[in-house]
């Protein structure tokens, strides 16, 4: 009997201890805050993503939260299924009633929840590249990462230096992808540049060296660019060095995640493609405005973590600090919130400098690129 | 097309040829002492890379491999005593149930291990530049080494069916399990094996074919598809069949892609797949008359 009611005494103590802090936190005011990012699936963006954002909302409510209010970060895995992320937002949208989103990781998935957004006008900061996303602006669609056709560009203009103009595309299956092909198509008349083939491969595929083999065959190819952000875009490297082509190979944005650089191993040497400034973070001269943030950032991800930065985690990292800032400025109603994102100038991020505007809801120019390489097995900068 | 040309596309329909029928053996292997697909094929493979990839910090490369094909065997036969063996007379529907809930059990807990990251054996000899040249064309000394390890284990198979006792014992519980246990065999013993050698080849083949095709916690179920439209296509149950069907679907679907666009590929494979069930079901080279006579 004595047993029983010490052990009543003692769960009426732990409950009260459990109680007390919950108090504290409905007291003051908490922005929830959804976030749907790929942890699992074909590709790895979502985890750096997912990491970053965690660590920043645990770095803001230790600071007493955006302008007093904790932050409630909810993290749902889509696994970089768009039926899934559906799913999540009509879930945190009508269940949990999140302040914003944050995400989805993948173009594809951004695109299929856009009108969901729109239409129960909810802010959403996509972490995915595609220019579709904010092309045509939905006025509470934003997006982190930089322009797709900006990194057209970038690659169009590094050929025209090059003076290639006959060229191959090959993409990965998914939203990234074909995205990319659309713009890389689209813009190429425009730099007098000629795609003799484009062709599409599985997010899955295990070896390519059959489409190797083709592209090979057509001598007119001056250089390749692989446009994906699955780890299949590694075999294709690996595949073009092996059957001895030593074409010059493009990447787009989506290789700047050093896993890919490891699972193309010396293949992946002299690799060029366009991407933010985090991946050279290091080297960067002191002068530039991006500098101090970027530094930071890769050293509390890396101290914590214990594995590289990429820039995926970099777009996690950009979409929570401008809500944040847009927070701070605007407080808790949601409509003046979106004003402020769409009207935020200047914001040093670390993809790059962000200038909203009604017409142009990414806030990054060509500048935000820089060309890249890979040395040694490390990111670094292109140069001739 | 040029002769060159001809050999890098033959050299890929091998390549991917080879590993379709190595799948398809270990589908047969179990088909033959069972009469049930074993879905969870295909994470045999995925197992056999992954674990040698986490031995390599430890060990040297042969030591890892072979390490990972005998841990690879005994997850094979755990599967077949805790799931499988108590079962009575299964109906092939069961048993296609059990095994797909298999093969996603397997893969949320390499999920669970490994995390989501592809990984990657180092290349056995060189680098992922490294080529050698062979009339003409370039192509990666790991290619020689899959083609070279699946077709030993193809040989050896061949051997250990025809001309070891256990393996006569094993074809004759495919033949009748019940004049099988007439005669003395522990037919369940043998259902047990029957997993763990599936297991070791996959394995085996998983941890070969890792540099090329990279090792990802749910890459084996898409081998596992190709796997058995091959082992279909062959015949089921026939393993030099599932050679000889492997390397035409390879082979053909290597050359679809130079006049085809590559993502026709698994269409290709497919298509195949339907107008051979649709015109010979019992498979290109087995018999109607032996078909008819099983259950599935």
């Amino acid at each position: 009997m004595k047993n029983v009611l010490k052990k009543a005494i003692v769960a009426i103590a732990a409950i009260g201890m459990l109680a007390v802090p919950c108090l504290q936190t409905a007291m003051a005011d908490t922005i929830k805050i959804g976030a749907i990012l790929a942890e699992t699936g074909p590709s790895f963006l979502g985890v750096p993503e997912a990491n970053t954002l965690r660590m920043l909302t645990e770095e803001m409510n230790a600071k007493g939260g955006i302008k007093g209010n904790q932050v409630e970060l909810i993290i749902k895995d889509s696994g970089g299924n768009p039926e899934k992320a559906i799913s999540f937002a009509k879930q945190l949208i009508e269940e949990e009633k999140v302040f914003a989103i944050i995400g989805p990781s993948t173009s594809g998935e951004t695109m299929k929840i856009k009108n969901i957004a729109e239409q129960t006008e909810t802010i959403l900061l996509s972490c995915a590249a595609a220019e579709v996303i904010v092309n045509p602006v939905a006025k509470w669609v934003f997006k982190t990462p930089q322009m797709d056709s900006d990194a057209v560009k970038k690659i169009y203009m590094e050929m025209n230096k090059m003076n290639i103009s006959k060229i191959a595309v090959v993409v990965g299956n998914t939203g990234f992808g074909k995205a990319g092909k659309d713009q890389l198509l689209q813009i190429a008349p425009e730099f007098g540049i000629d795609v003799v083939i484009s062709e599409v491969y599985d997010k899955a595929a295990t070896d390519l060296s059959a489409v190797v083999a083709k592209l090979m065959a057509n001598k007119e190819i001056q250089a390749v660019v692989n446009w994906s952000i699955v780890p299949a875009q590694s075999i294709i490297i690996k595949n073009i060095r092996q059957a001895g082509w030593n074409v010059p190979i493009f990447q787009s944005h989506g290789f700047g995640n050093i896993k890919f650089v490891q699972a193309a191993g010396a293949a992946a040497e002299g690799v060029i493609f366009p991407a933010g400034r985090l991946l050279v973070a290091d080297v960067l001269p002191d002068d530039n405005p991006q500098k101090a943030v970027l530094v930071k950032y890769k050293s509390d991800y890396e101290g914590k973590f214990k594995e590289d930065v990429s820039t995926f985690g970099g777009h996690g990292y950009d979409a929570l600090m401008i809500l944040a800032k847009a927070v701070e400025e605007a407080g808790l109603d949601k409509a003046k919130v979106r004003d402020a994102i769409e009207s935020m100038k200047g914001f040093v991020g670390t993809g790059g400098v962000f200038n909203f505007s009604p017409e142009n809801h990414n806030g990054l120019g060509l500048d935000a690129f820089d060309m890249m390489t890979v040395k040694d097995g490390k990111f670094a900068l292109y140069a001739k | 097309m040029d002769f060159s040309l001809f050999l890098q596309y033959l050299f890929a329909g091998i390549t991917y040829g080879i590993i379709y029928a190595i799948v398809a053996i270990g589908f047969n292997i179990i088909y033959n002492t069972t009469g049930i697909i074993n879905f969870a094929q295909g994470e045999f493979l995925m197992l056999g890379g992954m674990i040698s990839i986490s031995l390599l910090h430890f060990m040297p490369l042969p030591l890892a491999i072979a390490l990972a094909v005998l841990i690879t065997m005994v997850v094979g036969a755990f599967i077949e005593i805790i799931f499988i063996r108590w079962i009575e007379s299964p109906s092939v529907l069961r048993m296609i149930i059990i095994t797909i809930g298999i093969s996603i059990i397997i893969r949320e807990v390499a999920l669970h291990i490994w995390g989501e990251s592809v990984r990657a054996l180092p290349y056995f000899i060189g680098t992922a530049v490294t080529s050698v040249s062979i009339l003409g064309i370039n192509i990666s000394p790991q290619v020689l080494i899959v083609i070279g390890v699946c077709s030993i284990m193809v040989v050896f198979l061949n051997f250990f069916f025809k001309f070891t006792s256990l393996g006569r014992e094993m074809r004759a519980c495919s033949a009748n399990r019940r004049a099988a246990t007439l005669c003395g065999i522990n037919v369940k013993n043998m259902v047990t094996f029957s997993f763990m050698l599936s297991a070791g080849i996959g394995a085996l083949a998983g941890a070969v074919m890792s540099p090329i095709t990279y090792s990802q916690y749910d890459n084996g179920t898409g081998l596992a598809i190709k796997g058995f439209t091959v082992a279909i296509l062959g015949g089921l149950g026939n393993s030099l069949a599932a050679v000889a069907a492997g390397l035409i679907l390879g082979i053909i679907e290597a050359f679809s892609i130079s006049f085809l666009p590559l993502a026709f590929q698994d269409a290709v494979a497919i298509a195949i797949l339907l107008i051979i069930l649709f015109i010979r079901p019992h498979g290109l080279f087995g018999s109607s008359a032996a078909a008819s006579l099983k259950e599935f």
